[in-house]
């Protein structure tokens, strides 16, 4: 029901919206649970277990029992708290955990059952017969677990991720986090105001105090007048991590209809040289039979609902409280006109001035009502009453917000005479409490806490700062009287969400879950989607009594983040779809694509994988004719993604061979050498050519896998060990475009091209050379056992001079060649790449321990000369030939023809496969128990995922031109 | 967690890749007997409390870094260049 000029909505802007498939009206600034209690509607869920009716408990992100799916578009939000989400022209919400409706679920027959279902009951009833598990129990349960569904379809709402950076960050916007943000702001201090509401201003906002709109509107409108200062409305802090940064998830368009572009939620990391926690206190509800009904709520939420919305959550209102505080809300509800039936105070002491009755000694023992609460049943110190009310609010106190500075596993300090947790300085570093989240419950208190903590952030950042004057507060003591259940027989919920009752704590302790951490799993309590807000101080205090310890002793469970729910999408904002890794492309990705070949990825990169001809319909068609194409005219391949490391400097020499295990210092100016690269623990890191350019620079060439990981390895060689040598040397890989030009014709192909002929350019020589007029790098290399070359030019120039090099190689006969070609080529040839070099193998493993130099240390010597990385019984690299023309596949492995096919018998591994079309059959390159001793030998290939077996024979890893006369040529 | 590099001021961790233990600096002399390499490649101990480790500043400056941080409490107690010891050398 409405109250006329009461709450912050904005009357003139009505909004219409449905629940549950029904039309309803609310006002622009209404929450869901606002305007649905505007409209008469009590019962909006229905509980996780027991599946009884269930109203709105509070106003906040607390919320256990208004949980609803939002749906937007194709996707749907579960567990949305209908107390957070602001109601938006269109939006529809539906009740969730209930079947075939909310009023009538058929699931509430396990409220009947509820003797049954006490806590442990999955453990103890589900244990027998065994095989039951998971044919039977697993599914059952599954079924009927849960809260909201999500759509089965992806997520394709769209989120953001962003950074943010301040001297000062306050959490929560209440008295003290205005005067923080105030303090520090007017010392020019950059300040973060992050509050998780759409409105600023915390408590003060609903409280009805004296220090009301006005101030917050003036403190508000000169922060934002502010250049150093940003207000983060709808901006929950849901995580305190290490070195000041803070974890915050934005509502950016969840109170909007959904539009292109417009991100639901921004995922926040914001890094604070100091933090305030002004998070403010949650009110603790009472246990005691029933108090779960629609129509019981929070003291402070029907406040909240009153000066807020100006909705009144009943027409006959009652209060069961234990202090002082909670009488403001009877009192303000009186004032606009609502009828309150009585206060049933718990204290013997507590004042009986009101315009109601009032009992002392007072409890609420049960409540009546199916759908709605109707009456509630009492005592006080003259006997059993009844009382017939549609809304009882409750108030057994207040709990300050100390989660965020838990986070890092600090334990909040018991404080006897506020019977309440609070936290203490050194929780998280660079972290102040300050109002009621600290314990100060009064709002003077609070604005000055808020003062004092900005100031003492601010001498912590090397800044003064001087306390704005306080205005005038109220400043009452609170007086409270803990009270956590009221004795009796019947279920008092204590945790809402997940329904935990007095009854369950105290049976997990009789039954020796004593611990708080114990009790929660056992009874799961704190564990539902709320975290146990309102039910954590409660459950452990009840624990605490059925154990005979003090709270204090009892202690609390562990405080984690998030504080309150985060989705996933928000999460992982930008990484859908192409955003999940950047994607880097060759200077000649768009005329390979032009030609139709397919793009394959290696690491970032995308390379061609082959070239399709007309009339070809399989990969190997393509592949077979252009090794055939390179090994009888000319074949053009883009190896730009190969790493590019220019090393120079007059100790450039010392450091390669340092880092190489063959000698770099005596390769001539104008040469190129293969080098090996080992790790430190002896195994090979990398391989490639290196160039020596002049006397002091060299061009280092790395695999397109490991060029990252060389790069890496060089720093930490140079400035680990040798950082007084003079040498640098940076990553060149994107300067440069690189191809190779391979075949009998490719001298041909080049001098076609060149400014000027190449006629003598021996193998392993480099050159510099000229196409049209501009400067190229021109190396005499081969990875495909041809007569090969690379050259290499500006990347600006890499797509013109590519498609040149096709056109004039396609006028040869020739033409580009892909991945498959190339992989096909190197295999016949024996050349290795990371699918040899794979991390656990050695020097002399591949046959190369004698390119580990005995004249020189190097990286790597010593530890690839221990025992057990050198001898027979290691696995070296061979070739294999099938015995009969049959395919066989990298990953099989190897055994003696006649042994047993088991894992003891294992001879080694196979690596790579091809089919050769030059030497028309398939070929291998495995690791074999002493492999090199074992040549013209045959051995068993036994693959079970391609269900091969077929006899091979061993052969040098060298298969075609083992000479090499044709790469010489 | 967040990092001070020397040369680039304090950064966030994603800038950096980390490597491991100090130990990984104290490379053996020429000719050292296995054990010594056994004990820089291999030995690690594992302390709760201070650790020194090394990480990479692999998206800022190449610069590789000696931090000092405690595993218990998450400080980062010292950050500094690996390049600026002294007696690197080989």
């Amino acid at each position: 029901m409405r109250i006329a000029a009461k709450g912050l909505i904005d009357r003139t802007k009505p909004v219409s919206f449905t629940f549950d498939g029904k039309s309803y009206c609310g006002f622009h600034g209404d929450t869901l649970a606002s305007a649905l209690m505007a409209n008469g509607v009590r019962l909006v869920g229905r509980s996780f277990k027991y599946h009884r009716p269930r109203g709105i408990l509070t106003a906040g992100p607390e919320e256990p029992n208004a949980m609803v799916e939002v749906l937007d578009g194709a996707s749907q939000s579960p567990n949305t708290r209908a107390t957070v989400q602001e109601i938006y022209d269109g939006l529809a919400a539906q009740s969730q955990n209930r079947w075939p409706s909310l009023r009538y679920d058929l699931l509430s027959v396990n409220d009947l059952a509820a003797p049954f279902l006490s806590a442990g009951f999955y453990y103890k009833t589900f244990m027998w017969p065994r095989a039951f598990w998971e044919g039977l129990y697993e599914p059952l349960i599954r079924r009927a677990a849960g809260l909201g569904r999500l759509k089965p379809q992806n997520e394709t709402a769209s989120y953001e991720k962003a950074f943010a950076f301040c001297d000062l960050l306050v959490i929560g916007s209440g008295p003290a986090g205005l005067m923080a943000a105030l303090t520090a702001a007017r010392a020019g201090a950059h300040v973060i105001l992050a509050e998780q509401d759409s409105v600023m201003g915390g408590h003060l906002l609903s409280d009805g105090g004296t220090l009301g709109m006005p101030w917050v509107d003036a403190t508000l409108a000169e922060l934002r007048a502010l250049p150093n200062v940003r207000l983060m409305a709808r901006t929950t802090v849901v995580g305190a991590y290490d070195q000041g940064t803070y974890a915050a998830l934005e509502r950016v368009g969840r109170h909007l209809p959904s539009a292109p572009h417009l991100p639901r939620e921004c995922f926040w990391r914001i890094v604070a040289g100091q933090a305030i926690l002004s998070t403010g206190a949650l009110e603790r509800p009472i246990a005691f039979e029933n108090n779960d009904r629609p129509g019981i709520m929070l003291a402070s939420a029907a406040l909240t609902y009153l000066n807020r919305f100006g909705v009144v959550p009943g027409q006959k209102i009652t209060l069961f409280a234990n202090n002082d505080h909670a009488r403001q809300a009877v009192r303000q509800l009186m004032a606009a006109g609502v009828q309150v039936a009585a206060i049933l105070d718990s204290r013997a002491d507590a004042s009986t001035v009101d315009d109601c009755p009032v009992y002392l000694s007072a409890a609420v023992t049960d409540t009546q009502g199916r759908h709605g609460l109707t009456q509630i049943s009492g005592t006080h110190a003259g006997g059993a009453f009844q009382i017939d009310t549609d809304c009882l609010l409750m108030s057994g106190g207040w709990n300050p917000l100390v989660n965020i500075a838990c986070h890092q596993n600090a334990r909040p300090t018991w404080r006897e005479d506020i019977a309440a947790f609070v936290p203490h300085s050194g929780m998280v570093p660079g972290l102040t409490a300050a109002g009621s989240a600290n314990g100060a419950f009064s709002t003077h208190a609070a604005l000055r806490e808020g003062a004092d903590a900005a100031i003492a952030a601010l001498t912590e950042l090397g800044r003064s700062a001087t306390a704005p004057d306080l205005p005038q507060a109220e400043d009452a003591p609170y007086r409270l009287q803990p009270l956590w259940a009221v004795p009796g027989k019947g279920r008092a919920w204590l945790d809402f969400a997940n329904d935990v009752t007095v009854k369950d704590v105290k049976l997990a302790a009789q039954e020796g879950y004593t611990s708080v951490e114990h009790m929660k799993r056992y009874t799961t309590q704190g564990m539902a989607p709320d975290q146990g807000k309102n039910s954590n101080v409660a459950a452990l205090a009840v624990l605490a009594d059925a154990t005979g310890r003090g709270i204090a002793e009892t202690g609390t469970t562990t405080f984690r983040a998030p504080f309150t729910p985060v989705s996933i999408g928000a999460l992982g904002a930008g990484g859908q779809g192409a955003g999940f890794a950047p994607q880097r492309y060759m200077t000649s990705d768009q005329a390979s694509r032009d030609r139709g070949a397919p793009m394959v990825e290696a690491g970032l990169w995308y390379r061609p994988s082959y070239f399709p001809k007309p009339g070809e319909t399989t990969w190997r068609q393509s592949c077979d004719r252009e090794v055939l194409m390179v090994r009888s005219s000319v074949g053009v391949a883009d190896v730009s993604t190969l790493g590019k490391i220019d090393i120079q400097g007059p100790d450039a020499a010392r450091f390669l061979d340092f880092v190489y295990t063959n000698t770099f210092s005596t390769l001539p100016v104008g040469r190129v050498r293969y080098g090996l690269m080992l790790r430190e623990d002896g195994f090979v890191l990398d391989d490639g050519t290196t160039a020596r350019l002049g006397d002091t620079h060299y061009l280092m060439t790395t695999t397109t896998a490991a060029a990252g990981q060389v790069m890496r390895h060089l720093d930490f060689v140079h400035q680990a060990y040798c950082s007084d040598w003079q040498v640098r040397f940076i990553s060149v890989t994107e300067s440069w475009a690189q191809f190779a030009v391979a075949g009998p014709m490719a001298k041909m192909l080049l001098n076609a091209l060149l400014d000027e002929r190449i006629d003598d350019f021996p193998f392993m020589t480099y050159g510099e050379v000229s196409v049209e007029g501009v400067k190229a790098r021109l190396f005499r290399i081969s990875f495909s056992g041809e007569e090969g070359y690379e050259i290499a030019v500006p990347t600006a120039y890499g797509e013109a001079l590519f498609r040149d090099l096709l056109a004039k190689a396609e006028t040869l006969g020739g033409g580009a060649y892909g991945m498959e070609a190339l992989n096909v080529m190197r295999i016949e040839k024996g050349f290795i790449t990371h699918a040899e070099i794979h991390g656990r193998i050695t020097a002399f493993d591949i046959g190369m321990a004698k390119m580990v130099a005995s004249k020189k240390d190097c990286i790597g010597k010593a530890a690839s000369q221990r025992p057990g990385l050198i001898g027979s019984e290691r696995e070296q690299l061979v070739g294999l030939r099938p015995v009969t023309k049959t395919d066989i596949g990298a990953g099989a492995h190897l055994f003696n023809p006649g042994d047993k096919v088991e894992r003891v018998n294992d001879q080694g591994y196979v690596t790579s496969v091809c089919w050769s079309p030059v030497l028309e059959t398939y070929l291998g390159l495995a690791f074999l128990k002493d492999g090199r001793a074992r040549h013209g030998q045959r051995v068993r290939l036994v693959d079970h995922m391609r269900k091969t077996d077929v006899l091979c024979e061993v052969t040098d890893p060298v298969f075609l031109d083992p000479e090499g006369a044709k790469l010489r040529a | 967690m967040r990092l001070t590099c020397p040369l680039c001021g304090t950064r966030d961790r994603r800038e950096f890749y980390y490597s491991g233990s100090e130990d990984y600096l104290n490379r053996p002399t020429e000719g050292a007997p296995i054990e010594a390499w056994d004990d820089m490649l291999h030995l690690r101990t594992n302390p709760a409390g201070v650790t020194k480790d090394l990480w990479y500043h692999e998206t800022g400056c190449g610069s590789w870094l000696l931090v000092t941080r405690n595993t218990v409490t998450h400080a980062v107690l010292a950050t500094e260049l690996v390049a600026a010891r002294k007696g690197g050398a080989v």
